[in-house]
């Protein structure tokens, strides 16, 4: 099936972000653009999302090209849930930075950035190509740059350097990757790919490409190659690493699903496992950091890479279970994090500090806040009724029935050390004897707790509602385990 | 001719690893220009060098040269240049700021 309102959820944000950028010192047409694109964006999403319930998988052929030659769209369930989650989250976000920020971080490019960096997450979700896959990987991480300098602080200009380095390594690597493999095969939609691969075999040069392939997204994914992760999502405002611990790692995420279920499903034996070793260190160096670390940021910047570890458990378990788990815990975790970073920047606002052991007694000044941050602790840590239970309970079970008893234990004990860390912000930060009194306490803006409570119901809606979200979840996860699913829908010849 | 722009592609690649792994911010930036110069030789070679005529319609040949190689480079090119820039403008303002290119004592500690 072919449909034009495939492009409008990436056309959208970079319509209205150049846009924006001549009306740079308007506040509030900044404001009224940006998240009105972004709900825009989400509605169109959440219809695609339910079309493809009925009709199947979405194409687009730019230019009438069909496939295999022209660059197209495909949108299948996977994709959309995290293009529906990525603009909601971002709406809230930008609620957020709207309320919070001063103007002139609203006046500063900060939304035609984040317009851009969804318009280059988006377009990762949905694109069938290759090497679209590249450069909407390079549109996400220039505007993620320009995020993290925003404000240009010594610190930020610092991590910046770093973050930048690394990723221009990794899409160096991406493109080695890409030339080997057009050298290999000779195509570079990745429907075509996979027809090519599974009709060919795929030879140990194959195999090789396709480890390249992960090492490119393991450093976007901060799978195992996480060493930049911490120091770079801890020094922007809030807002930016709300945005970036919801949304970037998550890209990196959904491109090892998408290559190594469609295209490189043939030789599990490696692939897989070698997956599942990261997956299974990424957990423990998470773990530790998170525990390690005094430094309520780098806290929840550790617990962005533990994420990420259970996640791919999934994807190296490969069960329909564990990898339905694995989408549900993409969805929370998108929701989460940025409840978390949110939170956690209103904290710092508040007192002036980021270490653990200059806080005490919040709760009494800040009760909602306090319980706002316990029910995302509760929710990363898989406590029902929140969010993260259904992906735990979802992925145990896979591993369970592929007898693979050592991730899972990773993975559960991997949840204790969430618990902890988080508790220990939670007990220090919050409880204990209040610092400061009633009358020096600074006021906290009212409006900072709405974009917090709505990501609070949104947790808490998920994990109730998990049933709702059931239908569109099977059948990502099928499509996934499937691949001449997604094959057939590429070549089907009716328009 | 394919074994020559290979070995090229390697010296390219080897000079760049040299220059990105110095405690210059500079001479980082200068390695990161020549990562890209490699790699797109890489990708053209990858698509076989002329090894038939033009691709058009008019031409009267049974081969034709893959000219996909060719549009893969001119989008990379432009990335490259875009992200080029970007960096020499953080480098410069990270100089001013920090008053130092030297990448071992932008080290700095955790709080600041």
């Amino acid at each position: 099936m072919m449909n034009n309102i495939l492009v409008f959820p990436m056309l959208l944000p970079i319509l209205a972000g150049i846009i924006l950028i001549f009306f740079r010192t308007h506040r509030r047409i900044q404001i009224v653009v940006s998240l009105g694109t972004m709900i825009a964006v989400a509605v169109i999403s959440i219809y695609i999302l339910n079309t493809i319930q009925t009709d199947g998988i979405l194409r687009l052929d730019f230019g009438g090209w069909a496939p295999p030659f022209g660059i197209l769209f495909v949108a299948d369930s996977f994709s959309m849930i995290l293009v529906v989650t990525t603009s909601i989250v971002t709406f809230i976000c930008l609620l957020y930075a709207v309320i919070a920020a001063g103007k002139q971080m609203n006046t500063l490019y900060f939304h035609p950035a984040v317009l851009f960096l969804n318009a280059g997450v988006i377009g990762s979700f949905m694109t069938g190509d290759m090497f679209n896959l590249f450069v909407c990987f390079e549109v996400m991480l220039l505007s993620s740059y320009v995020l993290l300098t925003l404000g240009g602080s010594k610190r930020q200009l610092r991590e910046a350097i770093k973050y930048v380095t690394i990723n221009i390594v990794s899409s160096w690597f991406f493109l080695v990757a890409l030339a080997y493999l057009y050298g290999s095969v000779g195509t570079l939609n990745m429907a075509h790919i996979a027809m090519r691969v599974a009709e060919n075999g795929q030879g140990p040069l194959l195999t090789t490409v396709s480890i390249v392939f992960l090492i490119v997204f393991s450093l976007k994914a901060g799978l195992l190659l996480y060493f930049w992760l911490p120091g770079s999502y801890s020094t922007p405002p809030a807002v930016t690493s709300a945005l970036f611990g919801a949304l970037l790692t998550k890209v990196g995420i959904y491109a090892l699903f998408r290559v190594f279920s469609l295209i490189f499903p043939h030789h599990p034996e490696l692939t897989l496992s070698l997956i599942g070793v990261m997956a299974a260190i990424t957990l423990i160096g998470g773990s530790f950091g998170a525990v390690a670390s005094n430094d309520i940021r780098k806290i929840a910047a550790y617990n962005v890479v533990i994420a990420v570890g259970f996640i791919l458990v999934g994807l190296a378990i490969s069960t329909p279970l564990a990898i339905e788990g694995s989408i549900y815990y993409l969805i929370h975790d998108m929701v989460v994090k940025a409840l978390l970073f949110l939170v956690i920047g209103a904290i710092i606002s508040l007192t002036g500090t980021t270490k653990i052991e200059e806080m005490s007694g919040l709760m009494k000044n800040y009760p909602l806040l306090g319980w706002s941050f316990f029910i995302a602790m509760l929710s990363l840590a898989g406590v029902p009724p929140f969010s993260g239970f259904i992906g735990k309970v979802l992925v145990s079970e896979g591993a369970i029935q592929n007898g693979n008893l050592v991730l899972l234990a990773l993975a559960l004990l991997s949840s204790l050390f969430v618990l902890y860390s988080l508790l220990r912000i939670f007990r220090n930060c919050f409880w204990g004897e209040t610092i400061i009194s009633k009358d020096e306490q600074l006021p906290l803006h009212k409006g900072i707790l709405v974009p917090c409570l709505i990501l609070v119901l949104l947790t808490a809606g998920i994990g109730l509602g998990g049933e709702g979200l059931a239908v569109y979840v099977t059948d990502a996860a099928n499509t996934l385990l499937n691949p001449e699913i997604y094959i057939d829908a590429v070549f089907s010849q009716q328009q | 001719m394919e074994t020559l722009i290979i070995i090229l592609v390697g010296v390219l690649t080897a000079v760049a690893i040299y220059l990105v792994l110095s405690r210059n911010l500079i001479r980082v930036i200068l390695g990161t220009a020549i990562f890209s110069h490699a790699v797109h030789l890489l990708i053209l070679t990858m698509g076989g060098l002329k090894n038939g005529t033009v691709p058009l319609l008019g031409e009267d040949a049974t081969i034709f040269v893959d000219a996909l190689p060719q549009a893969l480079i001119l989008t990379a090119i432009v990335i490259s240049f875009a992200v080029t820039a970007f960096v020499l403008v953080l480098a410069y303002r990270a100089y001013q700021e920090l008053g130092t290119d030297d990448l071992e004592e932008m080290r700095g500690a955790d709080d600041e």
